[in-house]
């Protein structure tokens, strides 16, 4: 640990203002002297021959047989991909898992088999559309196999799902009936922060709602210390219980990928740079580009951000048996995003950018601003959280009362007919869940359409659950209203002076600012002050 | 079956407890059908052909008030279409119904329709029709999709004759949201808990007195206030996007 690491800068007074995401806009603030602002690190080189290491990591897999070896003429492969929730936004073609796909399918067609199904592991998130299947799988690919066996999974398909018994804990395990009637399930996935991948895969990605339940639900997640270090995670132990369940039965290979964080190509990767950094001419243009924002349209701005594919590269890949290949790509994912401070903050400043896991192709919403403040900024963490139990969360977003109607339709009814009775994750789960998880039209839309499933709304409240009952207080700077931020539990300010003002109220003397500059994305490795000996009065 | 107030239950009814009620309209929201196709159907396969072509003929005279009528009011065109029926004996009807049903209906069943009730079922809803079209035809529906009930519009007979005059409450527009009304009130349901399901302006109403109105197919005007007040909008004649196609 040490201070001076080249991603974590001190404000001083020859320091530039900080360009900030609030949503779809930038804002250009002055942060008090003294912040700590936390840049991400700089990408890591991508792997040379993204295609030949495939190919190497498939002959020789960790803890399990060449993929060539467990392979015969005849034999039923299913071939289950990660969904576009990641990476954001997505990415440059070829996709990894397109690389993985094509490296996979020559050795089956190399061995005859012909049975094989390419399931896209969706779980309860909305389906992907042609294109968007066509943009992660490649052409080639999806032309060979759309429709009729490449497909997204369907958790309401009727006798789509195959039970497989109960983990020791009560979790119900049913799985993607082709998966589970498949002689080898062959899992592509695309690893993006350390909560992803390994047995959640699977465990998450091809089940239905008898199986999410027992891992996504209040208790679970009040349980859950910290969600990117899966040994002190509650939800990724049950994850585990799910996955060996799942592999006592079913023949699986495991094939992770993970990339660098090269979320910007040129001319925005001014972006993801310290301002204090950039030359007069890439300065004038961030200013330039703040300024263009602010009078743009919102579908304008969303375009700019989301058209044009991030230059993500891959930067390992591994194969074989889950925990091996999975502790191998957390590896290599650490060593992109993790950076250390050193002691946590009375007050973190986080910018809250346009996207999310959930919202490809549409609008931010309330609910998943609080799933990016509570849910995941507040848990990009190794060690304890950035701001310290009872400090204060400022953030930049516009709050605005919009829902996108094609893909978050629950999410509006969730918000605006649920959340005014109680903010009580335990109460939303006992008092509605059950209800919204059946209800006829939503569960249509989103077999359908382009819903998320009705319970997704849910499961985002859920994931906030631990942030909340970390953090003191939210206050949102930049809301275009006040009773979104109201209806989630957070305060408004005007300008970043104001909610300093308003947080300083309820912190200690002099307190520490962290400002956590996401976009790209990376992780705190936080090592939080030692605690304060305990008050002794001796004894007279 | 048996009738309660409007609604005339099932062979498949489910015995409940229900959690709610689902109250579906039926043409353009589960068939892609309107009442005119039917009606010229039965009009058109009468006993002898001279009396199919007379009421053919005196329908289609009768077509430009039936317009005027629908832009005015609904239950107006209702009353004008139906009138077309007077004279037909109630045998006949059932047959015709019969007919109706599988020649013209049947094949029209969005092919989500049948996944969308089973799905309300599912939610122990219990699954009503609520339609403008006549008895003799969604009955046979109704018992095809497995819905509990059904509330159509009934011809009045006299000696087995049909008057050409509809029994009341005639099933359109403003009406069929009273109808729904009182039918929860019968079968204790909580109308904030009911579905509605409509394609058409026109229901409106229906889709306003239940907590959680959906709009299938919705026409242009429907569309557009679904748009405003969140209510979800489906394609049930899509495909579902998972699962091979």
């Amino acid at each position: 640990m040490s201070l001076d690491h080249p991603c974590v800068v001190t404000i001083d007074h020859s320091s530039r203002p900080r360009v900030l995401f609030s949503g779809t806009r930038l804002v250009e603030v002055d942060l008090p002297v003294g912040t700590r602002v936390m840049y991400p690190k700089p990408p890591l080189e991508g792997l040379p021959d993204p295609r030949a290491a495939v190919r190497y990591a498939l002959n020789h897999p960790m803890g399990m047989e060449p993929l060539y070896a467990m392979l015969k003429p005849g034999m039923k492969v299913t071939i289950a991909i990660d969904d576009l929730s990641m990476p954001l936004p997505p990415m440059r073609r070829p996709d990894t898992r397109q690389m993985v796909i094509e490296a996979v399918l020559k050795h089956l067609d190399d061995y005859a088999v012909e049975d094989i199904h390419l399931i896209i592991a969706t779980a309860f998130h909305r389906p992907m559309t042609s294109d968007e299947i066509r943009h992660i799988v490649g052409d080639k690919v999806h032309r060979r196999f759309w429709p009729d066996r490449l497909y997204n999974h369907d958790a309401e398909k009727p006798g789509g799902l195959k039970y497989l018994g109960t983990t020791e804990d009560g979790i119900e395990v049913e799985i993607n009936r082709r998966a589970a009637e498949s002689d080898l399930v062959i899992y592509v996935n695309l690893t993006f922060v350390t909560m992803n991948g390994g047995y959640k895969s699977l465990g998450t990605g091809l089940v239905g709602y008898r199986t999410l339940r027992g891992h996504h639900n209040p208790s679970t997640i009040r349980k859950t210390e910290s969600y990117m270090e899966p040994e002190r995670s509650h939800l990724a132990h049950k994850m585990v219980k799910v996955g060996k369940l799942i592999e006592e039965q079913v023949n699986v290979f495991h094939i992770e990928t993970t990339v660098n964080n090269r979320m910007f190509g040129k001319p925005l990767d001014i972006l993801a740079r310290n301002e204090d950094d950039l030359s007069d001419a890439e300065w004038s243009g961030l200013q330039g580009l703040v300024r263009t924002l602010k009078w743009l349209p919102q579908n304008a701005r969303q375009a700019i951000f989301e058209r044009v594919p991030a230059p993500y590269e891959m930067i390992a890949v591994a194969a074989g048996a889950c925990e091996p290949v999975h502790n191998y790509i957390l590896e290599a994912c650490e060593k992109q995003l993790l950076v250390p401070i050193e002691g946590q903050a009375d007050i973190g400043i986080f910018p809250i950018p346009y996207i999310s896991p959930y919202n490809v192709g549409a609008f931010l919403n309330p609910i998943l601003v609080s799933v990016m403040t509570e849910g995941y900024l507040h848990n990009l963490h190794k060690g304890s959280p950035i701001v310290k139990k009872g400090g204060t969360m400022i953030i930049f977003h516009p709050c605005t009362d919009k829902f996108d109607q094609d893909q978050h339709q629950a999410y509006a009814e969730f918000f605006h007919k649920l959340l005014p009775q109680t903010r009580d994750a335990m109460e939303l789960h006992k008092r509605f869940e059950r209800d919204f998880a059946k209800h006829p039209g939503y569960v249509q839309q989103y077999r359908t359409g382009k819903a998320y499933h009705p319970v997704h709304p849910f499961y985002m409240w859920y994931w906030g659950e631990n942030g909340r009952a970390h953090r003191g207080r939210v206050i949102v700077v930049g809301a275009d209203n006040e009773y979104v931020p109201g209806i989630l539990g957070y305060e408004t300010a005007k300008s970043l002076d104001e909610a300093l003002r308003m947080a300083r109220e309820s912190a200690p003397e002099d307190p520490s600012i962290t400002c956590f500059r996401i976009c790209p994305v990376l992780m705190a490795d936080v090592q939080a002050d030692p605690a304060p000996p305990a008050l002794t009065v001796e004894a007279e | 079956m048996a009738t309660t107030a409007y609604a005339t239950k099932t062979a498949a009814a489910t015995e409940g407890p229900w959690s709610s009620a689902a109250y579906f309209d039926v043409d353009g929201t589960l068939v892609d059908t309107n009442l005119l196709g039917p009606t010229a159907w039965f009009l058109l396969n009468q006993a002898r052909p001279q009396e199919s072509l007379i009421r053919f003929g005196r329908a289609l005279l009768g077509g430009p008030a039936m317009a005027l009528a629908e832009l005015r009011d609904r239950r107006l065109f209702n009353e004008l279409l139906y009138a077309n029926y007077k004279g037909i004996s109630w045998d006949r009807m059932e047959v015709v119904g019969r007919d109706v049903f599988e020649d013209i209906v049947e094949p029209r069943i969005f092919r989500g329709a049948q996944e969308l009730i089973d799905q309300c079922h599912k939610a122990d809803q219990r699954v009503v029709l609520v339609t403008g079209s006549l008895d003799h035809v969604i009955q046979h529906l109704a018992e095809y999709l497995g819905a509990d009930a059904y509330i159509t519009n009934r011809l009045e007979f006299k000696d087995g004759i049909a008057t050409g005059k509809l029994l009341r409450p005639v099933v359109a527009g403003p009406e069929k949201a009273g109808i729904i009304v009182e039918d929860a009130r019968i079968h204790d349901h909580d109308l904030a808990k009911c579905h509605g399901y409509s394609d058409s302006y026109s229901d409106v109403p229906m889709l306003s007195v239940v907590g959680h109105p959906n709009c299938i197919k919705p026409d242009s005007k429907l569309r557009q206030l679904a748009r405003a007040y969140a209510w979800p909008v489906l394609d049930i004649d899509r495909a579902p996007s998972g699962g091979p196609r």
